[in-house]
């Protein structure tokens, strides 16, 4: 078959046109950034960094952004301790308790947002832990923790496991033969799965929006008073800073499993 | 769950206790961030203000609530159908292109997961504002002679949503069109099968299951969704997501919001549960970046 078939044509012009689709807001809204208006228009009149400017020395945003880093932060690392351990011991023949992990991991995914955003207001409001970094940190933890499980388990089920068997029948503790020799083959994908938790975290709308105090607001919070009530170039400005972190990261991520899956075809039994 | 075969154990198994103490971390968190909160939300809509499904005959009395889960419903189903209209030949595009094309295509679909949906959200509103470019574009056609209502509508959600959510629909379809074998179009085509034929006898019953799994996860997402509806839809035109922010927040009828929680999660994680099979969870997840 030639591209000049017909019908290939058209449904390739059909599949531009989807792309044309997922691009095009993203691609419209960028360069606004960039506008020296305070109103959105397109095209965007002008060219200044000011919007950028207006962000870094605003201390809202700023107080804003540093509460988010450090709720992402801390849920990357909470979410890897976790779901390390625990892919761990459920790859290392968990039983009946494994069914019931498996159950639960999923449950997060399946029960909408919004419902344990509802749930969590209501509960952390009796607890104290309304817009404190321990409550959103937990809570980003349940949302990134089946995500970090995946990634996790998809290392550890194609690490060679006779390696540990090995270092535990020279002497070598379980702990040991874990640090030593199992976890520098993961760790790739561990730290993977925590940059995807920190993205998850960072990025999160929804349990932001409602555990949000007047005073303890997140980034997306912020932003998603922004949109509702001014939207300025400031919100564009951001975009253009969280698509490039965004996609550093993630780049950094699948370089990161890349690496993973090269050092494991090393191993000699793979 | 389809899970079974990717959490295969392996190596030296260990001791019980080491299991249970690995474990407890993940069941403490699950337990009192997720099971416990979820459980006296719902225990909440039915010992509050009085015990008994007082809240959920309120949500059936009340035709406005009624209507808006109709309409939720309706705009889940309307997303879905769209999505899965505008994914499938992306999908199959995905799947037979090579090279920079290919990648051309893949990253402009996991660029939607690495932009915020507010960020997204945003551009909508900036695209359907009064004087945005969609009303522009439409009086220099001349479809419309002045700027018309775009934002705060309905349609405005459903575009949005569909945008936002597509990508969802997206991978699970090529997934299950990247494991067709070419020889079976072949094989159609030289038993006598044209293109046509040989996509709806063999191509797509095979993608079917790819096509489900989307159409559930889009279905099932859309139900849910909040921000997007917050930000977009008419205050008029309330889908569940909003109703529920309305009533804990402005009204703080935290029981009668319980409830609305209550149906929702419930009607999710029923059809979640018959859909069951078909949900290859790992796929979903590990085929994401």
């Amino acid at each position: 078959m030639t591209d000049l078939n017909p019908r290939k044509l058209l449904l390739n012009a059909y599949v531009y046109a989807v792309l044309f689709f997922i691009l095009a807001p993203i691609v419209v809204i960028l360069p606004m950034a960039f506008s020296e208006t305070d109103y959105l228009t397109f095209p965007p009149e002008g060219f200044t960094f000011d919007w950028f400017g207006a962000f870094f020395g605003n201390s809202r945003w700023m107080k804003a952004t540093t509460f988010s880093l450090q709720i992402a932060v801390l849920t990357a690392i909470t979410t890897c301790v976790i779901a390390t351990m625990s892919t761990y011991a459920l790859m290392r023949g968990a039983g009946r308790l494994g069914a019931l992990f498996q159950g639960l991991l999923i449950a997060p995914i399946v029960v909408p947002h919004i419902a344990l955003a509802v749930a969590l207001y209501l509960f952390f409001r009796q607890t104290g832990l309304s817009s404190t970094i321990t409550g959103y940190v937990l809570a980003h933890s349940v949302i990134a923790m089946p995500f970090a499980v995946f990634t996790i388990a998809a290392a550890l089920s194609s690490v060679d496991a006779t390696l540990e068997d090995a270092a535990m029948s020279c002497g070598a503790s379980r702990f040991a033969a874990f640090r030593l020799v199992t976890l520098p083959i993961i760790l790739p994908n561990v730290l993977s799965g925590g940059l995807f938790a920190f993205i998850l975290s960072f990025d999160e709308p929804v349990i932001s929006f409602f555990l949000a105090g007047i005073r303890d607001k997140t980034l997306p919070r912020m932003m998603f008073d922004d949109i509702e009530q001014n939207l300025t170039p400031i919100i564009p400005a951001i975009a253009v800073l969280l698509t490039g972190i965004s996609i550093f990261v993630l780049v950094a991520a699948a370089l990161l499993r890349r690496m993973a899956d090269s050092r494991r075809t090393v191993s000699p039994e793979a | 769950m389809t899970l079974s075969a990717f959490f295969q154990p392996n190596g030296r198994r260990l001791s019980s206790a080491g299991i249970v103490l690995l474990m407890a971390p993940f069941f403490m968190l699950i337990a009192f961030a997720f099971l416990y909160p979820l459980l006296s939300l719902l225990s909440l809509s039915v010992t509050e203000p009085t015990p008994g499904f007082g809240n959920y005959a309120k949500i059936l009395d009340n035709p406005v609530y009624g209507k808006v889960l109709l309409r939720t419903l309706w705009i889940a189903v309307l997303v879905s159908a769209l999505s899965l209209v505008l994914a499938f030949p992306v999908a199959m595009a995905m799947v037979s292109s090579k090279g920079p094309m290919a990648l051309f295509i893949t990253a402009c679909v996991l660029l939607p997961f690495w932009s915020s949906v507010l960020v997204r959200t945003a551009a909508w509103a900036v695209l359907l504002q009064r004087n945005g470019i969609i009303n522009s574009a439409l009086q220099f056609l001349g479809i419309t002679s002045e700027p018309i209502r775009l934002l705060y509508t309905q349609g405005a959600v459903v575009v949005a949503m569909t945008h936002v959510l597509m990508p969802f629909m997206v991978l699970p379809i090529y997934g299950a069109l990247r494991n067709i074998p070419a020889d079976y179009g072949r094989a159609a085509s030289i038993c006598g099968a044209g293109p046509f034929r040989s996509f709806w006898e063999v191509t797509f019953p095979l993608a079917l299951p790819g096509v489900l799994g989307g159409v559930i996860l889009v279905f099932l997402t859309a139900l849910g969704y909040f921000i997007t509806p917050a930000l977009l839809g008419s205050p008029q035109e309330m889908m569940i997501a909003t109703l529920i922010s309305q009533q804990l927040r402005e009204f703080l009828d935290w029981p009668f919001a319980a409830a609305l929680v209550g149906v929702l999660t419930l009607f999710v994680t029923a059809i979640t549960l018959l859909f069951s099979r078909v949900f290859r969870f790992d796929r979903m997840l590990g085929g994401q970046l």
